[in-house]
């Protein structure tokens, strides 16, 4: 089936507007008849609860974790961006939108894009009005910082924590919605199913994660923003609770999941060490601002202390491979080459995967007082984590998953395949294509959040009777019966693994096989493995406690049997996709030098993937993409 | 490292609890705090133990989702570290650790070391908030904001919510918390126009939820992990006793 996200036409500058105006509107008074689900309280779902809740709608909010204040969006550290132009350096919303499509490698759809950039700048005013405190210079000015990929400052930060202010910017606005009665919270809730009625979205089942009660609640829309997938390959930067199962259950209820294998490897992370980690840690891209990435030029060196290695024995493979970008390479790049030097023997450290992220020279320049106010919090961290001084010697670095640019397939409305259905933020698969650029995805989150679906969902209510479907109906009960199913069954296993041991084990495949570099060899060896590792979870592993208790280790089963669903969903968009583009790299498709190799008369449409079915090939529908504003052209960063 | 651990475990909030004690026989030094638990619950997953429940998220030290008491400090020793980020390094050869929740009449215990802090998000929610709409709000740049403003502001708004300062504070007050965001919107020209009704609401609902008052220990500074200063709650009673003196436009 050839999809059709609806996107409006006409010049690009006037889509957005334009549009506003053609939408339905829900009237004041009929507003409060309808009910909204929001699933996830990060900078997308808290946003769009406080917001929706503010217009008159009832909301019912939901989230994993026990307050609205603690989802993942808190750990951004960099920054978010904005076309303002204040330091007067040539940007604009049609740069932001060029930029965008650009670094996205031409994989995403141009009118969402372009409402992205638009509504950047009303982002940035609405958290100052929250009292969100950016940096700001001495006139009182807010002050703006270059991020990697970008040419122009747009990006406004507060210290090392921007996602965290962002997020308890939209934590107040929902706090605000709470206490006013609009917005209902229902904290510690794990989403486990979308009941959808006669082809539409009407409500969820959640598990009550304290008591073990599964519980029915009716929506006449359901919004998810439940963020990404990466945990996937079991280390990532994700939180631990990060999964898939919200997106995954709503795949299973006939959701298109779009462009899964489009995940984001992030360079700046502290490498792994030993085999007993749980997590890796990002530290904010900026560092490239002032740190030189190099490793040794012979690989007999790499056991030698970095102070020992003379400047002619060094490779500075990023300044050497990309002389106008240097070490600001976007993430793809950075991080391919990173692993490049690896393969090639170069690596340092205990594990040899691992690159030098050398502040000398900037520290010479300028001083280590002036690094260390600009990034002593990671320095902190980074110290913490590895008992290494990154002022004294080379941080070591090394890529680790961090975000998923694919996501649940949506029209510009941010509503699925499925009617009622809305997804938002890194949940959706919408504005960042095969690869996002730095500080891009706090813009995304609260963009959909404040702007977009406050308008956006109005159309769709319009068109239908509100309360319609209620929890007496017999989908609801259905649908608590085949989660109950699905809990005894975990718990009546009785294996002998652990859910940790397999999760392991699946993040390890995940990683060789469909991680930086992709090759047909290794993705048909993933799709080999996966169901091997989903039938020795189903046969063998052992979950411990009841159903009706806090029993954290069923939480990771249930997140683990997702997983271990969609990850051969992945590897087979990945298969499928014969070329390479951004975070996408098909090592059977790259120009001679090693770079990636798109295929534009072949993959210029975004993938949409039908579950058929567990162990069954989903089927593939097309949304064709159309560049009528960015040109297409290969993508250059030398 | 072998180590052994003293853990909290209680079934539900009615049951009176104990500690118990496991043995850690094969610590890496490199290993986080909650990934040394993971291994033990690993190991007791593994000889049909019931596996110790505790919260975390970010493992990061941002979220503020984990809670632990080591050895009678919230988050342990290592100053300005959450418990996520506190590494085995940190411990010796040999260490009996005592791990237990927060404990304060506010936060009752779910299970083990996993507290309900949900008193935290009814204080925010009675006024922790510039009461702006979405939408039609001035440009960012209308509004100036001096540095040093700014930076004291966000010195107060790095509060991560965890709770340490109440797990820390004889009162179980959660002056510390409170006097965070109030200080954070006070000093912001963006929160001024309700400082006076936000530091009434708030304090109020402080009491209603049953924390404690502040006795000046500064116990709560110490446990931070944000480093969050007793500062505030002096601005805090100033703000509070501003909010008294009626204006004259009142």
């Amino acid at each position: 089936m050839i999809l059709d996200g609806k996107a409006p036409t006409g010049p690009i500058e006037t889509t957005w507007d334009k549009h506003r105006f053609d939408m339905k509107l829900v009237n004041p008074a009929n507003k409060r008849k309808f009910k909204i689900l929001v699933v996830g309280t990060g900078l997308a779902g808290g946003a769009a609860a406080a917001s929706l809740g503010e217009l008159g709608y009832n909301v019912e909010a939901f989230c994993y974790q026990d307050s609205p204040r603690r989802a993942h969006s808190i750990a951004a550290q960099g920054g978010i961006n904005a076309a303002k132009n204040y330091p007067n350096d040539g940007d604009s919303v049609y740069r932001l939108f060029y930029d965008t499509v650009k670094g996205g490698d031409f994989r995403a759809r141009e009118a969402d894009v372009w409402r992205l950039a638009q509504v950047s700048n009303n982002i940035i005013d609405q958290c100052v009005a929250q009292g969100v405190p950016f940096a700001r210079d001495y006139a009182g000015y807010l002050d703006n910082r270059s991020f990697g990929g970008a040419q122009v400052s747009r990006t406004f930060y507060a210290r090392g924590q921007t996602g965290q202010q962002l997020l308890l910017g939209a934590y107040s606005a929902l706090s605000r919605q709470i206490k006013n009665g609009s917005v209902k919270m229902f904290a510690r809730r794990e989403m486990l199913d979308l009941v959808v009625v006669d082809g539409a979205a009407k409500g969820i089942t959640c598990r009550n994660l304290i008591t073990g009660e599964i519980e029915s609640y009716w929506g006449d829309a359901v919004v998810l923003a439940t963020g990404g997938f990466v945990n996937v390959f079991y280390l990532s930067t994700n939180a631990m609770g990060c999964s898939v199962t919200a997106k995954w259950r709503a795949t299973k209820k006939g959701a298109y999941m779009a462009n899964p294998c489009y995940t984001q490897i992030h360079p700046t992370c502290i490498p792994q060490h030993g085999d007993k980690q749980s997590k890796l840690t990002l530290m904010s891209e900026s560092l490239r601002n002032d740190g030189r990435v190099w490793v040794p030029k012979e690989a007999k060196d790499t056991e030698k202390h970095p102070s020992e290695i003379p400047e002619a024995d060094r490779d500075y493979f990023l300044e050497r491979k990309y002389p106008s970008y240097g070490n600001l390479a976007p993430r793809d790049i950075a991080s391919r080459a990173a692993k490049e030097a690896c393969d090639d023997g170069r690596g340092v450290g205990e594990s040899k995967r691992g690159v030098f992220l050398d502040f000398k020279a900037s520290i010479d320049r300028l001083g280590q007082s002036t690094i260390a106010e600009r990034y002593g919090n990671l320095f902190d961290m980074y110290y913490k984590i590895t008992a290494e001084d990154g002022y004294e010697r080379p941080m070591r670095i090394y890529p680790a998953p961090h975000y998923s640019m694919g996501g649940l397939w949506v029209d510009y409305h941010c509503m699925s395949n499925i009617p009622g259905l809305f997804v938002l933020g890194e949940a959706n698969f919408s504005v960042h294509g095969a690869n996002r650029l730095g500080a891009s995805a706090l813009m995304q989150g609260l963009a959909d959040g404040y702007f977009v679906i406050p308008y956006t969902i109005a159309p769709y209510l319009a068109s239908i009777t509100p309360g319609q479907v209620k929890t007496d109906h017999d989908a609801f009960k259905e649908s608590q019966e085949s989660v109950q199913q699905e809990i005894s069954k975990l718990l009546a296993i009785k294996g002998k693994k652990t859910v940790g041991e397999l999760h392991r084990a699946l993040g390890n495949v995940m990683w060789e096989d469909v991680g930086m570099a992709r090759s047909d060899a290794s993705l048909n060896h993933a799709l080999k493995r996966i169901p091997e590792i989903r039938e020795e979870f189903w046969n063998n592993v052992n979950v411990t406690g009841g159903a009706m208790e806090l029993n954290q280790q069923l939480e990771n089963a249930w997140r683990l049997a997702d997983f271990l669903e969609f990850s051969e969903m992945m590897a087979t968009d990945a298969l499928h996709r014969e070329e390479s583009c951004g975070g996408h790299f098909r090592v059977e498709h790259q120009t001679d030098d090693g770079e990636a190799m798109r295929n534009d008369e072949d993959f210029s449409y975004s993938a949409a993937w039908e579950f058929k079915g567990v162990g069954k090939a989903p089927e593939l529908h097309k949304e064709p993409l159309k560049f009528e504003n960015v040109k297409l052209a290969v993508r250059s960063y030398k | 490292m072998k180590l052994t651990l003293h853990v909290w475990r209680q079934k539900g909030p009615e049951d009176s609890g104990k500690l118990e004690t496991y043995k850690a026989d094969n610590v890496s030094p490199d290993q986080s705090f909650l990934e040394m638990l993971d291994e033990v619950n690993d190991d007791l997953v593994k000889n049909g133990g019931d596996p110790i429940a505790f919260d975390h998220d970010c493992r990061e030290g941002i979220c503020g989702m984990c809670s632990q008491v080591i050895n009678g400090r919230p988050h342990g020793q290592q100053e300005l570290t959450t418990v996520c980020q506190l590494h085995m390094r940190e411990f010796n050869e040999g260490d009996e650790i005592f791990i237990e929740p927060w404990r304060a009449r506010a936060f009752p215990i779910h299970k083990d070391l996993i507290v309900d802090r949900t008193a935290l998000d009814v204080v925010m929610q009675s006024g922790g908030y510039a009461s702006c709409h979405t939408g039609g709000v001035a440009d960012g740049n209308t509004l100036l904001v001096s540095k040093p403003v700014a930076d004291y502001a966000m010195d107060a708004a790095e509060c991560i919510g965890c709770g340490a300062c109440v797990a820390a504070c004889p009162n179980s007050s959660a002056m510390l918390f409170t006097s965070a965001k109030v200080a954070q919107l006070a000093v912001l020209p963006q929160g001024k126009a309700e400082a006076k009704r936000r530091v009434k609401a708030m304090t109020e609902a402080n009491n209603a939820e049953g924390f404690g008052n502040c006795s000046n220990h500064y116990e709560c500074e110490a446990a931070c992990p944000k480093g969050i200063s007793v500062k505030f709650i002096a601005k805090l009673n100033r703000e509070y006793l501003k909010s008294m003196v009626p204006s004259s436009t009142e």
